[in-house]
């Protein structure tokens, strides 16, 4: 029944600390934009107000973060993912990326550019507004209102998977995956493969 | 792959059983599923009877029927267009740049009747609306939406969606169910003292010598940082005439929008924009409940109209949602409930209107009336 296999403890390369800072400090503003975003449009209630006036500026934070965050990965790219890691997840863990960046990327160009063809100020704080990056048109707008809903589920559903598959890595694969990008300490952790070889 | 030191070892200890991958694949899946049912409760999908801005638009539809393309309130209407003055007199109160002295901002407004029916004949009773977007050479903008009446009728949400379904017709008389309305009543006594404020009001001719309310307070802050609370109104600087009983037996359906288009045709309209200063004890938070009539007024500057359009010709208008939060620094909103739920509900009915754009029919005033010059 058991096996005899011979497992490595090594130590999982990690993030560099610039793109863990980026990557958390993202998490938190993309999802409290997500939940920002669905409840302000299911409410009569004066949080409306507060959840707008936070939804426009965290939306363009977003934006000018996500722009930084894609020249930090062009200059510390990601450490390799397990060798032991099945090809479709690797298919599946860069293309989930990619997405995200497209819809950190986009959501918020979407966002203005739906206000601009509204058209609708966009304030971000006091006397300070942005200016329209498009034409007023009902017709762009109402496209674009359309498109911002449908991503915003999309990019709920692709968040939840990308925080799947961190557990899974954390709690059924152990492969330090999940700890190259949550790990904290000084030095790398140690975690145990098993030798593909064997 | 980047490895400080490899050691080899014997494992099997370390491997996990089937049983204990299943139960920690469970685990996942039931995180997962709780940070899901999170995102589902912020969006209202697990409290049904949660005001919402659909539910609302719901309630319009249910009262008013369909009428696509159209705003959801305040259906009826036309545009108009001109220019703001400051006068100065209320830059002690707001740095907002439209109150500067000389300070000119250009108006792109609309007058309309309230209510969802888009065709509804002109009535003296029916309340007229005046709404209004400022742009300031300095590029900030400011939008306002205010009636003639003296106080709002609801001083919530809630009420006001209370109100829209205690107002839907029976599908036997066509007409409201007098019990609804009474319950209504009861549950809403600031709804009946309110009604019979709106009802002991003097209606004036047409919209030209209306004065048009605020109803909701909003908050000038100055230069220095101090706010005040305010309430405003624009008075008209054309005589005020009263509403004569011969006009509400008028055969033209549009004899107020008429009456303005022929008004605007002959010479530019003018209105003082009126800035009640509010004391400590006046509400806020309560459209329902005047303030004290001898409260300090600044006459904030001049509104001058001199053009108008239909809404389906050129008007500037149309496509302007007149949310009553597009607010400029120095004027913030109040503790008011009602403001957000305006927003809120004004955002929803343009996304509506602009996806239905195609599907519109044509507006009560036509393009030809306006050229006509209101003889319809």
């Amino acid at each position: 029944m058991i096996e005899q296999e011979v497992r490595l403890i090594e130590r999982q390369a990690r993030f560099p600390a610039i793109s863990r800072f980026l990557h958390w400090l993202m998490a938190i503003m993309v999802l409290s934009m997500l939940l920002i975003g669905i409840g302000m449009v299911a409410t009569e209630s004066s949080r409306y107000h507060v959840l707008v006036s936070i939804h426009e500026p965290l939306g363009i934070a977003i934006l000018v973060l996500v722009i930084i965050r894609f020249v930090n990965r062009l200059l510390n790219p990601p450490p390799p993912l397990p060798e032991s890691l099945p090809r479709w997840q690797r298919i599946a863990a860069a293309g989930s990326h990619y997405l995200l960046y497209a819809l950190m990327l986009s959501m918020p160009l979407i966002g203005w550019g739906m206000l601009s063809a509204e058209p609708y100020p966009v304030v971000l704080a006091g006397p300070l507004h942005l200016p329209p990056i498009l034409p007023q048109n009902a017709g762009l707008y109402a496209w674009l209102r359309q498109l911002h809903t449908v991503l915003a589920y999309l990019f709920f559903l692709t968040f939840l998977a990308h925080f799947g598959a961190a557990l899974l890595h954390r709690l059924v694969r152990r492969d330090g995956v999940f700890e190259s990008m949550a790990s904290f300490g000084r030095s790398s952790p140690r975690v145990e493969r098993k030798l593909s070889a064997v | 792959m980047a490895t400080d030191s490899r050691e080899s070892i014997d494992a099997k200890s370390r491997a996990l059983t089937p049983a204990a991958t299943a139960a920690r694949l469970a685990v996942i899946g039931f995180v997962m599923l709780i940070v899901a049912a999170a995102f589902a409760a912020v969006g209202g999908w697990l409290s049904p009877h949660r005001l919402t801005q659909d539910r609302m638009m719901q309630a319009f539809q249910e009262l008013n029927g369909a009428h696509p393309g159209f705003r959801r309130n305040h259906a009826k209407g036309l545009c108009v267009s001109g220019w703001f003055d400051g006068s100065g007199a209320a830059a002690s109160l707001s740095k907002a740049e439209a109150f500067e002295a000389g300070g000119r901002a250009q108006v792109i407004g609309r007058f309309a009747l309230a209510g969802g029916m888009p065709a509804q004949a002109d009535t003296p009773a029916q309340v007229r609306s005046m709404a209004l977007r400022f742009l300031s050479p300095g590029g900030s903008e400011w939008r306002t939406g205010m009636n003639n009446i003296p106080v709002f009728p609801v001083n919530s949400a809630q009420g006001f969606y209370d109100q829209l379904l205690s107002a839907r017709p029976d599908p036997t008389t066509g007409k409201p169910d007098p019990a609804a309305v009474q319950a209504f009543l009861e549950r809403h006594p600031e709804t009946a003292r309110a009604t019979a404020l709106i009802k002991a009001r003097t209606t004036s001719s047409g919209f030209a010598d209306s004065t048009f309310n605020s109803l909701n307070a909003f908050r000038f802050v100055n230069a220095a940082g101090a706010s005040t609370p305010v309430r405003w109104a624009m008075e008209p600087l054309q005589p005020v005439e009263a509403e004569a009983p011969a006009q509400a037996a008028n055969a033209d359906k549009n004899y107020l929008f008429d009456d303005l288009i022929a008004q605007l045709r002959q010479h530019p309209l003018k209105w003082s924009l009126l800035v009640t200063i509010g004391e400590p004890g006046d509400p806020t938070s309560d459209a329902t409940r005047p303030w004290p009539m001898e409260r300090q007024r600044v006459d904030a500057g001049t509104l001058t109209l001199d053009a108008v359009s239909s809404e389906d010709g050129r008007g500037a208008c149309t496509d302007i949602n007149y949310d009553p939060l597009v607010l400029l620094p120095g004027i913030e909103a109040s503790d008011d409930p009602l403001l957000s739920a305006r927003s809120a509900a004004y955002s929803r009915s343009f996304t509506l209107r602009a996806e239905e754009k195609a599907r519109k029919a044509a507006s009560a005033v036509t393009t030809q009336e306006v050229r006509a010059g209101g003889k319809s």
